[in-house]
């Protein structure tokens, strides 16, 4: 293969057949940049350190593992642990990779961050993180989820961050990331593009995955010393799937423990209005990376479903696209109702009101526990608590309520 | 096929773009032939895609006015072949690399072929995944074009080594759309490409009149120009091949002068 001077062709950032870098040549110096930053940064010691320091002092890590006492007996079937990431500051996973991207992206040299987010919760975690490090920030959302979530785009805005709506598409998550890429295009010098997922093009599902590794290296640790075992079954949701590929990823090796993640059917995965990706896809180019899209014959992205505004993406990350294929991990698919059933149960059973996008987990747990024996061990990850979708969920169950 | 050596042959060449199937592909079949009439030296057609990552509003909106309409990629090949015999220019697609590996890389560039189409411009495949499309690209003689930027730098000569048919200089960073002034040094970007291949070098993304084009030409071997044309298709519709004709004539004798 041809090799030319500092570039060369081929394999870079792949799991299997998935992954790679599919974006504008405007952007190659960039991520490239960015890589070589990365794989120096991520082996030295002060930017180790003062990460972790961020993590204990500011984002409150290592979060809880807490075990579900009454949900355990409720079902009736394995032992069931929570992983609490919505114990986090700013209330979700989203934080550990915000803190790790901008740290990086300050080390750099970066002022300017942007970053894509859907639930809202990446872009406040952004925002977050660019006010406590001084940077400029940017976050493009959905118009559709700007007034799904419009708690949260008050919140960046108070964090002092500007939130573009954006108006082109289907209005949603992946027509952010669509406007984040093209504002990336168009500032690059000055600006670190914070993608909130395990995707985009090498080296992001990388990097995100390796800033999101610690919630399973601390399940593994904390199950570990209370019970003195590995877990049977790990659960997560998956949009993009940051919160499951850090669940997931310490396991990986640990053959014996099934990992699951659980997908928005939206109003059903044999329906058009469903984000099930793996149950749906195929697999297809876009977004910087190969891997598995909802889209039609002709390749046109198709335009996704789910009441969770986090989980409404019709893609999925390159790195889950690859243990679906190998089978190391499964995907099931959560319907709306079933995630709002969860998130009442949740709500009402353990007093923890998670996320609607964590709630899907949850609704696949309520499924799976009862069917396992009493001396297994099931932990979920909480990704994020739940506050953001009140006024959505009393809107689902008829009851008008305002943010 | 038409070799895209010819468009270059005796003249710089210009080089307009259209979405494929915008507002429908009766207008299309109708604009491609005005194009060759006013002077065009080769033809870019889009095949529309519903997140073209690179392009700016106005393209979108042609993008999602065409795949609104009905167009798919098959229909427009289908058009496009219809009119293939009379069109003396090379013809090239532009499009994302997600309509073409889902329609399968192979049939696609066999069919390039059989249709008339002699090259590709797939803004989200660089160097570094070029062989993505390679192989079938070669088998069926389909020419792969390259795309280098103002932030290329030290890359700008490998990439001009194995870019195919001609080497496509995006003019300014950002997406695709009317630009006032072209601040990048384009002339640089050519210089530095002509000295690793003597690959003819197009600049592109922004030039949207006649003196934007000459100035443009006057420094590379062709000038593209895509959302100046598109924003006279959205504005007149079916009707816009008049008015589309008259401003190409006039971009074409620009870059033909200078």
């Amino acid at each position: 293969m041809f090799e030319g001077k500092g570039i060369r062709m081929g394999t870079k950032g792949r799991f299997g057949p998935y992954g790679g870098q599919y974006i504008p040549e405007t952007l190659m110096n960039a991520v490239n940049e960015l890589e070589a930053a990365y794989e120096h940064y991520k082996n030295d010691p002060e930017f180790v350190k003062e990460l972790n320091d961020l993590y204990r002092d500011y984002a409150g890590r290592p979060s809880l593992l807490t075990y579900a006492k009454k949900m355990t007996e409720d079902l009736g079937g394995a032992k069931i642990y929570l992983k609490r990431e919505d114990l986090n500051h700013t209330g979700a996973h989203k934080i550990n990779n915000c803190l790790g991207q901008c740290l990086l992206a300050k080390k750099m040299g970066k002022k300017r961050i942007i970053a894509e987010t859907g639930a809202g919760q990446h872009g406040v975690a952004t925002a977050t993180i660019a006010a406590l490090l001084g940077m400029e920030c940017e976050i493009f959302m959905g118009e559709i989820d700007t007034e799904r979530q419009a708690l949260n785009v008050y919140r960046m805005e108070l964090l002092g961050a500007k939130v573009n709506a954006v108006k082109t598409g289907t209005r949603t998550l992946k027509d952010a990331v669509n406007a984040a890429l093209r504002e990336w295009t168009a500032r690059i010098e000055d600006t670190h593009y914070c993608i909130g997922s395990v995707m985009g093009p090498h080296p992001f599902p990388i990097i995100v995955r390796d800033f999101q590794k610690i919630i399973g290296e601390e399940i593994k640790e904390q199950v570990l010393k209370a019970e003195g075992r590995l877990p049977d079954t790990v659960l997560a949701c998956v949009g993009g799937g940051s919160n499951a590929m850090g669940t997931f990823y310490d396991f990986i090796p640990d053959t014996e423990v099934r990992l699951i993640g659980c997908e928005a059917a939206g109003e059903g995965a044999d329906t058009p209005r469903t984000a099930a990706t793996v149950a749906t896809g195929k697999p297809g180019i876009f977004h910087g990376m190969k891997s598995l899209f909802c889209q039609d014959e002709y390749g046109q992205i198709a335009p996704v479903y789910s009441i969770s505004a986090g989980l409404d993406y019709p893609g999925i990350g390159p790195e889950h696209a690859e243990l679906f294929r190998t089978g190391r991990a499964e995907y099931v698919s959560i319907t709306d109702d079933e995630a709002v059933d969860a998130f009442e149960y949740l709500s009402r059973t353990e007093g923890i009101i998670p996320a609607i996008e964590s709630s899907h987990a949850i609704a696949y747990a309520m499924k799976l526990a009862p069917q396992m024996s009493k001396d297994q061990i099931m932990v979920v990850t909480v990704s994020g608590r739940g506050d953001k979708d009140v006024a959505a969920i009393a809107r689902y169950r008829g009851k008008d309520i305002h943010d | 096929m038409i070799d895209i050596k010819e468009a270059f042959k005796t003249r710089k060449a210009f080089i307009p773009f259209i979405t494929g199937g915008d507002p429908d592909l009766d207008t299309t079949k109708k604009v491609l032939l005005a194009l060759q009439d006013a002077g065009a030296d080769l033809v870019e057609i889009g095949i529309p895609f519903s997140d073209p990552m690179a392009e700016g509003p106005v393209i979108q909106d042609a993008d999602e006015r065409a795949l609104a309409n009905g167009c798919t990629t098959d229909l427009l090949m289908d058009a496009i072949a219809e009119i293939a015999p009379s069109m003396h220019i090379p013809m090239v697609f532009m499009t994302y690399m997600n309509p073409i590996y889902t329609y399968g890389k192979e049939k696609f560039m066999q069919r390039c072929k059989e249709i008339g189409i002699s090259g590709v411009i797939v803004p989200d495949v660089p160097f570094e995944e070029r062989a993505e499309l390679s192989e079938a690209c070669d088998k069926y003689g389909i020419a792969q074009i390259a795309m280098v930027a103002p932030t290329s730098e030290e890359r700008i000569q490998t990439i001009a080594k194995t870019s195919e048919g001609f080497l496509y200089c995006v003019s300014s960073l950002g997406v695709t759309g009317v630009r006032n002034e072209i601040t990048s040094d384009v002339g640089s970007m050519v210089g530095k490409a002509h000295e690793a291949s003597d690959i003819p070098c197009c600049i592109g993304f922004g030039i949207s009149n006649p003196e934007q084009a000459a100035k443009m030409a006057a420094v590379s071997d062709g000038v593209i120009s895509g959302s100046a044309i598109v924003r006279i298709v959205g504005e007149h519709g079916k009707d816009c091949v008049e008015p589309v004709r008259e401003f190409v004539k006039s971009m074409a004798d620009a870059v033909h002068t200078a």
